[in-house]
């Protein structure tokens, strides 16, 4: 770092001298600059970069519950190929992220909805869908829990009153996942409908003038103008959903743990229901296989980035920027 | 989320001037500052000795502190400050700490964990600090003293223990002409008594079968002459006929329908619905005895006995050890202070305000007396045939694996002798592991 600072103002010092006059200046305003940026660069680092250097290392080491690794090479990839329950885990963390990606044309319509100037207590819908984004997931998934227990749960009940026999919602393992999608869907519901009520302000009021003098009916114009114009939210939401719901990790570890016993002791869906952060957390924290556990998350991280970088080739075709 | 857009800023870093660096030198200071005060475990100058003595359960933070007090009264010259880490994240946190090196003085060890951290040079060996400090081993029961011991080296001094045993409700052995369970029992008595106490009509069931270890198959597996780990903790018993049947034991419960089935028992914890009073028999710890003291609808309702016998007595038995920090700054203080959390003056104070069964023998009455509305004598009964809880070096490596495992035998979806053998696979694997 020294070096390349002594080298740099004798490099040019002639475009600093004619643009702003005298260098000292310069040179304060940007010492100003980097003490500005620098606990956001030094958080930065200390929380995100070195640690992720460090999960990357550890993924080739063996390393004991308490430090201590030693090199293992490939061996950790090589064990998570064979590994039976990784192959689930894929398949239960994308399913889940269809399942949310579906919510998001759903977020646009309740937006679409809720933006109309004749709506009554527009304010306190808005509220009340965006009351589970500020929530605690950890209360929200306690409060899940009850609703959905198979014997005593308010679902249960409210079904019984119009004779269904309800199913155990949260330990079945054949629905156990998408009861878990749907709290996921509502929780997320009114995050994506706040950037989209933003998005929607920014629609020019004349092309919805302009359509209806053309006699368009309302669908064609949430449609044809609506949805369009707010394609950048949409992708903005898309990405974020996608890279959440990969990650997706308090809300099945709440709702497969038993109260009182170790983290989804005697859930017997938790093999449908375990993301790939789920068992990269068993793998490293419960089973204390470090090494093993850093291999998980870079197949996660390794995903992540594929969707991610598709989707921003793909944006072109659909993604119209004003 | 916020992996992405970190390149920009990154590529300008060598153009960082003094003033950043100092912020940057401040804030690292800062940093250090609050590790250090976190942590706890120093001295300042010629004042007391600092301990840090890291607990997780509130209900008893008032007992410990009470000893506490009780030590800093004999041993001025140190302090001790106790401190609360929720169970949740208790191992998380002492994971990290003793990562770290700067784990607390003396803290708390349970049995599955214990092993893990001896292993790794955590704890501090006790073998000759015991004998200094006036502590007798023969002062608890053996099976506990066994689960702190790793490679013939003493790790931990007993607190407290717990053993299972039956519960159960009287107004609905009343109802269904049902005698109370008593020391005569067997396996045969207690499953006919569940088929006779369920009645599917009234949603009540003769008896609690969920798949948890300790308070359940372990105990069967041993009352039927198996074992879960081998003596020498490098093999499964799971796979032997023995354990084969402990596990049978309770599926077939399942599967009459004398037990909830697992989902019920997975949405409402087993212990819950015991209290609602719509199941006859549950096979619970000692630990229960707060919660269920407490409970108004039990009131003169629920009783305990000792758990009935296989083809022998046997029940699992678990403690925890209060156990000392191997790089701490004050060794001495802290197996001084290990000495007196272990001694009878200790003992005493945790069996009258505590809710556990102190570790020292002797004192154990003071439980028993504490709670007079249930014979919590059953408990004590089976500490002379107790087995101890079974742990290896990582135990939760293959004890988590357990409940997946067994779920589907649970469900009815797959034979027992074939989830037996799979938990046995597992178990292996992981055991090959440790070493």
């Amino acid at each position: 770092m020294t070096h390349t600072a002594a080298a740099r103002p004798a490099a040019r010092p002639s475009r600093a001298a004619t643009r702003r006059g005298r260098r000292p200046g310069r040179r304060r305003e940007r010492a100003w600059a980097y003490l500005m940026i620098a606990p956001t660069t030094i958080g930065l680092s200390v929380f995100y970069l070195w640690p992720i250097a460090q999960t990357f290392y550890d993924s080739f080491t063996s390393s004991g519950p308490f430090g201590g690794s030693t090199w293992a090479g490939t061996a950790n990839y090589a064990a998570l190929a064979q590994e039976p329950t990784v192959g689930q885990a894929v398949v239960n963390t994308f399913l889940y992220t269809a399942i949310q990606l579906a919510g998001i044309p759903l977020a646009v319509l309740v937006a679409a909805l809720l933006n109309q100037k004749g709506l009554r207590g527009r304010s306190v819908y808005r509220v009340l869908y965006f009351l589970p984004v500020v929530t605690m997931p950890v209360a929200v998934a306690m409060l899940w829990r009850w609703m959905y227990d198979g014997n005593y749960g308010l679902v249960n009940y409210l079904l019984s009153t119009v004779g269904i026999h309800g199913p155990h919602w949260a330990s079945d393992p054949d629905i156990a996942l998408y009861s878990l999608a749907a709290i996921g869907l509502w929780m997320s519901l009114g995050y994506n409908m706040v950037i989209f009520l933003a998005g929607l302000q920014g629609v020019p009021t004349e092309f919805y003038e302009a359509a209806r003098m053309d006699g368009a009916g309302p669908v064609r114009i949430f449609l044809r103008i609506t949805v369009p114009m707010l394609s950048p939210n949409i992708f903005f939401v898309t990405i974020l959903t996608v890279i959440n719901s990969l990650q997706m990790f308090d809300l099945a570890y709440m709702m497969m743990s038993t109260p009182g016993s170790a983290a989804g002791a005697a859930n017997p869906a938790l093999p449908k229901v375990r993301s790939i952060t789920y068992l990269f957390f068993q793998k490293a924290f419960i089973e204390h296989d470090i090494g093993f556990g850093a291999a998980v998350a870079f197949v996660l991280v390794g995903f992540i980035v594929l969707v991610t970088f598709v989707q921003f080739r793909l944006q072109k075709r659909w993604v119209h920027y004003v | 989320m916020n992996t992405r857009r970190t390149s920009g800023p990154a590529g300008r870093t060598g153009r960082r001037r003094a003033a950043a660096l100092a912020a940057a030198a401040a804030l690292a200071l800062g940093a250090a500052g609050c590790a250090g005060g976190s942590t706890g475990g120093t001295t300042n100058g010629s004042g007391p000795v600092q301990l840090t003595y890291r607990i997780w359960d509130k209900s008893q933070q008032p007992a410990m502190q009470h000893i506490v007090d009780a030590f800093q009264a004999a041993n001025p010259s140190v302090k001790v400050t106790v401190q609360l880490t929720a169970n949740a994240e208790y191992w998380t946190k002492l994971q990290a700490d003793a990562t770290s090196g700067s784990a607390p003085d003396v803290f708390w060890m349970n049995g599955p964990n214990a092993q893990l951290y001896a292993s790794n040079g955590i704890l501090m060996p006790l073998s000759d600090k015991l004998a200094a400090n006036h502590v007798s081993l023969s002062d608890y029961p053996q099976s506990l003293v066994n689960l702190y011991s790793y490679k013939g080296t003493q790790y931990g001094v007993p607190k407290d223990f717990d053993t299972v045993g039956l519960w159960y409700n009287k107004k609905l052995f009343d109802a269904a002409g049902v005698k109370y369970p008593d020391d005569t029992w067997t396996w045969q008595t207690l499953q006919d008594a569940a088929r006779k106490l369920t009645d599917a009509s009234k949603d009540q069931y003769g008896i609690l079968a969920p798949p948890f270890g300790q308070e359940n198959y372990y105990d069967t597996i041993f009352q039927a002459g198996g074992s879960v780990i081998s003596a020498d903790g490098t093999s499964s018993g799971f796979d032997q006929p023995a354990a084969v049947a402990g596990l049978k034991f309770w599926t077939d419960l399942v599967k009459s329908g004398a037990s909830p089935s697992l989902k019920t028992m997975t949405d409402t914890f087993p212990s819950q619905l015991f209290e609602s009073g719509k199941v006859a028999m549950y096979y619970g710890g000692s630990w229960d005895t707060l919660e269920f003291a407490k409970n108004p609808n039990l009131q003169g309702n629920v009783d305990v006995a000792v758990l009935p016998q296989g083809t022998k007595r046997a029940v699992a038995i678990h403690g925890l050890a209060n156990v000392a920090y191997a790089k701490t700054k004050h060794p001495k203080e802290a197996a001084a202070f290990l000495a007196f959390l272990g001694s009878k003056q200790a003992a005493e104070i945790e069996a009258q305000e505590g809710g556990v069964i102190p570790a020292f023998n002797s004192t154990q009455q003071s439980w028993v007396n504490a709670t007079p509305q249930f014979h919590l004598q059953s408990f004590l009964d089976e500490v002379p045939y107790a087995v101890t809880y079974p742990t290896s070096k990582n135990t939760s490596a293959w004890q988590s694996q357990e409940a997946v495992v067994f779920g589907p035998a649970w469900e009815g979806t797959t034979d027992v002798a074939t989830a037996a053998q799979k938990m046995a696979g597992v178990m292996n694997a992981a055991l090959s592991k440790e070493k």
